[in-house]
């Protein structure tokens, strides 16, 4: 239990204090300076306060960052006997004892992660703690009473759906029993699974070896086993009815948690009213893993709380909220059409947005219109994709200056109609260079700000119906978006393992202005006027809006969908090329009536 | 330029009774406006207009009055024209509305729009200034006898400029503008689906004379409006939605035969709310 002296692995210039309440010594460590406001840490199971390590480093400088060990873990004493030493109202007055060591006058902003959660949801519920706390946030950690009131509002009408949702978070509980029997996991912890542990959930939570869990970890899970034995049983059969949050609640659910079902919190607003809430597509562990996100959210929520409670309350109303709020998010061909909804649909569900096309104006208005439309910061960078020295100085400055990229999404493209055979080489370079090499360049440049961050993030690839559909009309544009198809196939492939999800954007006719711009190889400059112009009016006349492919563009960030048809034609055109590419072939043979 | 031709015009009688019947629809719409708060419904907000303007003698109508709240104003989810008729949508602070008249006053029509928004709006701010580069687009390119439909499409480019949609798009023939003239006073004046017979007849006559002679009644991105500007009274609509919010003004355009191109066109009236909005935010 002492292996882990000194200052703890990664709490690098921590001041550590004990503190003495109901019968042990709890280990606290501090940072920042502690006349800021204090946020308090807690751990989960089977962990210790170095799972916040990654997160209090992001915190320090803004907050007075308080982590302890919680009793029986790390470095702090447990209980004796441990049988009743662990419930939550012995817990409450560990916190409190905290509390009010570190922060006597003001309350603090507590967070909890897993076990930490639900104790936290006590603390944030129950009368004692009123006034002690301005905020909490609850990452993977529902409180044990509003999860007894889930179970039998179900089993109070046990609707298909219903029953299907208490299975599904009966079968994830599956640990839950097994720490329920005498001796077997406090033998098993101390021996080969204490052992291969720290292997075992860097595969399978795809943790990063960065000396976490710490030594401490098979004491820590053998004593732990108790929170569960203490309270679980206790407060399912028994839950308090009155558990009401009486401070603001953050709840940051990660969508690809294996133990808790998101489920769970559909009820939640009735407990803690005016509930924010926050996704991130990754497992359990989002401490270690997604470390700049939840402390980002984690400041930010206590920040506006700090301020007070008005200032907190301007919540963008967009479903996309929990989602992308405060992320950043990089736009290509963000000066008209369907990368300016984009840029504009991102900010109203409150990310962060860089606005990025060659048209200085449009890119000034982009970034304008989004901040009027909620999102908190948003730039115009003027760019053209397909210069490359341009594009590796506008990722060194977006790194610079407004961070990684989480989603990435390569809209810009241009239009060049006419036979293959009319053609010039001039017109397929110019095609390829914005279509194909503008999003090989954003791929390339942001892709790899976001890998080597390792902490996940997204890439939308605008291709196209044409990507699918042959035309004797549309050849240029229908490789290079054929390749923009293939390219993000394979990036899926190559970024599935770092929790970076690539998905095609398959638009069909949609009323932008890309038949304004559109070249007709083979025309005249009149001609060519003449066809833009008609060209304009029967895409104004099929009058499919670039919102709706805005909203499919954030539906398959959130689901991770690889290819994404929109439009009914490109769902058609999809269809056929599965299942009919002959037909398809001879659709490519007519000559469109231009 | 629209802001150029701020001074007194001399008005023809006929034109005098058009621009008192406005200024009585606007009066409406800032009376209406101001009585607003939170909790009223679109159909109270539409009784209120049509009481206000029967206590000062109105009694037929080229439409009935409309309201819009929220997102409504932007027209968001219409798929049939009985969704522009009031609903029970509640305002709510900070919420856009657009409040929309066609008063016939002793046989002088009028047809208005009238955007505001409940407490302070940043994004509707923008929109009524965006609208006012529309209302002298309009002039500019009416002045210089462009067609209509062409106009329609640069008004329709400027828009995806300012990143809005069209949203006149969605009246009944996409229509931005259409004719309106004098209507004859009847003891009984019936309405359908919200229109007044007599105007309704006014327009249907004017449609049926400009089929022949090629020209229509009807402002759209039609090939049917693909001729230049008919003299007569216009009322021209620009709506712009971004997004959960629209805004829209809706005032009369005058069209002559003249060759002097101030006199070619101009808008009725320069004393109008948004019109003096513009002027105050640029002599800011």
């Amino acid at each position: 239990m002492s292996e882990n002296a000194g200052n703890g692995a990664g709490l690098k210039g921590a001041r550590e204090r004990r503190v003495r309440t109901g019968g042990v010594e709890l280990c606290v460590a501090e940072l920042g300076d502690a006349s800021l406001p204090t946020v308090v840490l807690v751990h989960g199971y089977p962990d210790s306060k170095e799972v916040w390590s990654e997160v209090a480093e992001r915190l320090r400088d803004r907050f007075h960052v308080v982590l302890y060990d919680v009793r029986g873990h790390g470095r702090s004493t447990a209980p004796k006997p441990l049988r009743g030493g662990f419930t939550l109202e012995k817990l409450t007055d560990d916190f409190l004892a905290v509390a009010d060591a570190v922060s006597p006058d003001a309350p603090v902003h507590l967070v909890g992660h897993d076990w930490g959660s639900v104790q936290a949801w006590e603390f944030a519920t129950v009368a004692r703690t009123e006034g002690r706390i301005a905020s909490f946030t609850s990452i993977s950690g529902p409180s044990l009473d509003h999860m007894a009131m889930w179970f039998r509002k179900r089993a109070g009408r046990p609707t298909p759906r219903r029953v299907a949702q208490m299975l599904g978070q009966s079968a994830r509980s599956w640990y839950v029993y097994a720490l329920h029997t005498p001796g077997l996991p406090e033998a098993a912890w101390r021996g080969p699974l204490g052992k291969q542990w720290p292997k075992l959930i860097a595969r399978l939570e795809k943790l990063p070896l960065s000396g976490y869990p710490t030594p401490s970890l098979p004491s820590d899970a053998a004593h732990g086993a108790w929170l569960y034995r203490d309270n679980i049983r206790a407060r399912l059969r028994r839950p308090r009815t009155d558990a009401y949050a009486h401070a603001p609640v953050q709840l940051i659910t990660p969508t690809g948690d294996a133990y808790l079902s998101e489920r769970l919190y559909d009820d939640l607003e009735q407990w803690a009213p005016g509930l924010v809430r926050r996704n991130l597509a990754a497992k359990h562990w989002v401490p270690r893993t997604r470390p700049d996100q939840v402390a980002a959210w984690i400041a930010e929520f206590a920040l506006a709380r700090q301020e007070g409670p008005r200032a907190a309350e301007t919540a963008p109303a967009s479903p996309y909220a929990r989602w992308f709020a405060g992320r950043l998010v990089l736009v290509t061909g963000a000066a008209s059409g369907i990368g300016r909804a984009t840029a504009f649909a991102f900010a109203e569900a409150g990310a962060r947005v860089v606005a990025v096309d060659r048209d200085p104006g449009g890119v000034v208005r982009t970034a304008e219109m989004a901040r009027l439309v909620g999102a908190p910061e948003a730039w115009g960078e003027c760019t053209d994709v397909s210069d490359e020295a341009a594009m590796e100085k506008l990722a060194a400055k977006v790194a610079a200056e407004y961070g990684v990229v989480d989603v990435l999404v390569n809209n810009a493209g241009i239009a060049v109609a006419g036979s293959f055979m009319d053609t010039p080489a001039e017109d397929w370079r110019k095609v390829l260079d914005v279509n194909l090499w503008g999003v090989i360049h954003g791929c390339r440049l942001f892709g790899k700000q976001m890998a080597e961050r390792g902490q996940g993030g997204h890439i939308v690839n605008t291709a196209s119906a044409a990507a699918f559909q042959p035309s004797r009309s549309l050849p240029a544009y229908s490789t290079s978006k054929a390749a923009v198809l293939m390219l993000s196939e394979c990036l899926r492939a190559e970024l599935a393992g770092q929790g970076i999800g690539v998905s095609a954007i398959c638009p069909g006719i949609v009323n932008t202005a890309i038949t304004g711009a559109a070249r007709f190889a083979g025309a005249s400059e009149e001609e060519q006027q003449r066809l833009r112009t008609k060209a304009g009016r029967a895409y104004g006349r099929r009058n499919y809006p670039p919102e709706k492919v805005a909203e499919a563009v954030l539906r398959a960030v959130v689901r991770n969908q690889a290819v994404v048809p929109v439009t009914p034609e490109a769902h058609g055109l999809r269809f056929m090329s599965r299942f009919a590419p002959w037909a398809q072939r001879a659709l490519a043979r007519i000559e469109p009536p231009l | 330029m629209a802001m150029t031709s701020a001074v007194p015009r001399e008005l023809t009688g006929e034109l005098r009774g058009f621009r008192e019947v406005q200024r009585l629809a606007y009066d409406c719409a800032e009376a209406v406006a101001a009585q607003l708060g939170p909790g009223v419904t679109e159909r109270e907000a539409a009784r209120m207009q049509r009481e206000w303007l029967r206590r000062r003698g109105v009694r037929d109508w080229f439409h009935l009055p409309f309201a819009w709240f929220g997102d409504r104003t932007a027209f968001a989810g219409f798929r049939v024209p009985l969704q522009f008729f009031p609903t029970g949508r509640r305002l709510e602070a900070g919420m856009p509305f657009i409040l929309d008249m066609a008063p016939v006053h002793r046989g002088f029509t009028a047809d208005i729009g009238y955007s505001g928004c409940l407490g302070p709006n940043p994004l509707h701010d923008r929109l009524m200034a965006d609208l006012a580069e529309h209302r002298e687009l309009i002039l500019r390119e009416v002045r210089e006898r462009r067609p209509l439909r062409e106009i329609y499409e640069d008004v329709d480019r400027l828009m995806v400029r300012q990143g809005h949609a069209n949203r006149h798009r969605a009246y009944p023939f996409g229509v931005i503008a259409h004719k309106v003239g004098r209507v004859r006073e009847r003891r009984w004046s019936p309405h359908v689906f919200g229109f007044g017979t007599q105007a309704l007849k006014g327009l249907a006559s004017d449609a049926l004379h400009g089929h022949r002679e090629g020209w229509s009644p009807l402002w759209s991105p039609y090939r049917f409006s693909d001729h230049p500007p008919r003299p007569g009274l216009w009322a021209v609509e620009p709506h712009l939605g971004f997004r959960g919010t629209g805004a829209k003004f809706e005032e009369l355009l005058v069209v002559t035969d003249s060759r002097d191109p101030e006199e070619s066109a101009f808008w009725l009236d320069d004393d109008l709310p948004h019109v003096r909005r513009t002027q105050e935010e640029r002599a800011a």
